[in-house]
């Protein structure tokens, strides 16, 4: 048996075969008659390949377009690339078989390409190596496996598109890879099927195909070969949790009332579009933070308006009516997003973030105004801003949406006038939340961020463990007076931070009179259960 | 030789198509075709030296064409990065 570890992306437990596409053999073939044969096997392989990614060019033009296909065309020219070629047959000269070349002459130019200072040239490195496995595939004749008739879970360095258009969905029992971040597309994959996803992982790819492999992402865990007692262990957690699961879905479709009658919105916080689905499956009666960072992320150049547009639509048609509390884009400097041009900062938790980002850059802002506006009129869209410290922030922001309302109804396009909301996130907007009220529509409370600032611990410091404690008196006695403040100016008031899936402080919460709690879909269930069990005292 | 500056608009520089585009022209030509951004060079002709050449938006490209048919390479090559928008 073999324990290692990733970073979840979806959580649940899965036992199964290990499926690896698209590799290439462990063990490749070393030179047997010498150079010379070796330089005739290169060359035969160069002129399969060349065969192969001109039909694939073809192929894609056809279903995609030129544009897509001329990608292909690159790789096609990498073949005839002189150093490329020359670094491949002086490998082949000092001893190497044309496999072991092409493996090393495609890793060697890869690493040129990541360490270029350029994002987007960095990721070129893909192409380098998808085509010098094409090559060793070719030469050691060893052709893409096929997918077992049972159902497999899926292990590889990193998943491709044209991987996962190629594999059967609903044989996936779970997605396991070394590279990978929240934002690849395995990640994306795994929260649209629903599957346990584990990324980043020190996965031992040599020779794992075909062996049984257990995996309970929420721990962040994986076995190679477990044992009997490992098996028992984990999949009566499974059970445990699949018992525990039926059991909170009699409250599915039931509002959250509290048994003093008063109702607390349970709602879901989503990051990708695909998550909707999945709250409203899990009980959710709303999206109470929908984050915008996916749409941002990892690109370069920011998303256009239709894109935005086309994203939060379907939240908005897939909640069915049930509000959607759209956040703007909350980026920093400690965020990859090459296209802000934002200065490298000493202190990035304390710089251009949040809300001061959209107002430095007013173009960025309104191209997502103009987005969360139009898809407004497809259900009960909200909008907030993250990071506000200031009344003149929110008179800003609102101005500017004001302005980009008109433009719309005077372009045509009908828009609602939508409720415009604003997170409570740094100890200045809690203290001021008495004159903050009068100016937005909602309140709701980034728990993580307050917690961060108030206690001045940084919270990706893992080292600061307890002194980043959101449960620290100073921090309830913030909420408090936000929820009194907001509840004086007549406006509702959420929690839309880690503190809202925290079961923990739930009654607490509840009894301080928050009209909404939004968390992850898998704490939606259980938080309803309380509300309807709490014995709320009325103040 | 024939020489022109040439002065990269697309938001990804010289990025992996229009670099396709240029070798596959460059090709075409008998003459030498050289690139030069500051102080770094690349052989036109050659797509892992072009893609390394890493050029990006708002830097200065030098085209430098030198051989029998260096005007026709110079023209052709103006033409595919205006018509590439790059």
């Amino acid at each position: 048996m073999q324990k290692g570890n990733g970073t979840c992306v979806h959580p649940g437990i899965a036992l199964g075969r290990v499926y690896v596409p698209q590799t290439i053999p462990s063990v490749l073939p070393c030179a047997k008659g010498g150079p010379d044969a070796e330089k005739a096997h290169l060359h035969h392989a160069l002129h399969t390949a060349k065969k192969q990614l001109s039909q694939l060019m073809g192929r894609t033009k056809a279903a995609v377009g030129e544009k897509d296909a001329q990608i292909f065309d690159v790789q096609l020219l990498m073949l005839e690339d002189d150093s490329f070629l020359s670094g491949i047959h002086t490998l082949i000269e000092n001893g190497k078989s044309a496999a072991e070349a092409a493996k090393e002459a495609g890793e060697a130019f890869a690493a040129q390409f990541a360490a270029l200072d350029d994002a987007y040239m960095k990721e070129r490195l893909a192409d380098v190596l998808d085509l010098s496995r094409r090559l060793v595939r070719i030469l050691c004749r060893a052709r893409p496996q096929p997918f077992p008739d049972e159902p497999c879970i899926v292990a590889a360095q990193d998943l491709t598109p044209s991987d996962t258009v190629r594999m059967p969905r609903e044989r996936i029992l779970a997605l396991v890879t070394c590279g990978g971040s929240v934002n690849s597309h395995t990640a994306i994959l795994a929260r649209t099927l629903g599957i346990p996803a584990l990324v980043g992982a020190d996965l031992p790819l040599d020779g794992l195909a075909g062996r049984e492999m257990l995996v309970d992402s929420e721990s962040g865990s994986y076995w190679i070969d477990p044992d009997e007692a490992t098996k028992k262990e984990i999949l009566a957690k499974r059970q445990l949790a699949q018992e525990k699961h039926r059991e909170l879905l009699a409250y599915k479709d039931r509002p959250a009332v509290t048994k003093g009658g008063r109702r607390v919105c349970v709602y879901a916080n989503i990051g990708f579009p695909e998550d909707a689905r999945a709250a409203l499956e899990q009980g959710a009666e709303g999206v109470g933070l929908m984050r915008s960072e996916f749409l941002y992320l990892g690109r370069e150049k920011a998303p256009e308006e239709d894109e935005l547009f086309c994203a939060y639509r379907a939240v908005a048609e897939c909640m069915q009516g049930r509000r959607v509390i759209i956040r703007t884009l909350d980026a920093g400097a400690d965020k990859a997003l090459p296209y802000l041009g934002l200065e490298k900062e000493e202190n990035p938790a304390l710089g251009l973030r949040g809300v001061r980002v959209c107002l430095a850059d007013e173009a960025l802002f309104r191209t997502q105004l103009r987005a969360v506006y139009r898809a407004s009129c497809y259900g009960d869209v909200w909008m907030m801003f993250p990071m506000i410290a200031s009344v003149w922030e929110v008179r800003q922001a609102r101005k500017i949406c004001r302005q980009v309302r008109g433009e719309l109804l005077l372009e045509g396009i009908s828009c609602p006038d939508i409720p415009l909301g604003i997170m409570i996130e740094t100890p200045a907007a809690a203290l001021i939340s008495a004159e903050l009220a009068h100016e937005a529509d909602f309140f709701s409370v980034g728990t993580n961020d307050l917690t961060q600032y108030t206690l001045a611990a940084d919270r990706q410091n893992a080292a600061l463990g307890r002194y980043a404690d959101a449960h620290h008196p100073a921090v309830f006695r913030l909420l408090e007076m936000i929820a009194e403040n907001a509840h004086r100016a007549h406006i509702p008031v959420g929690i839309c931070g880690a503190l809202g899936g925290d079961f923990s402080v739930t009654e607490r919460l509840i009894q301080m009179g928050f009209d909404e709690l939004s968390a992850a879909p898998g704490c939606i269930l259980q938080l309803k259960k309380m509300i309807c069990e709490s014995e709320e005292v009325p103040v | 030789m024939k020489e022109f500056c040439y002065v990269i608009h697309d938001e990804l520089g010289l990025h992996a198509r229009p670099a396709g585009l240029l070798v596959r022209l460059a090709s075409g030509f008998g003459c030498d075709i050289r690139l030069a951004v500051g102080t770094r060079t690349a052989n036109a002709k050659q797509i892992m030296s072009v893609m390394l050449l890493a050029a990006k938006q708002g830097q200065e490209l030098t085209v430098i064409c030198d051989g029998a048919d260096e005007e026709r390479a110079e023209a052709e090559i103006r033409a595919l990065f205006t018509s590439e928008k790059l």
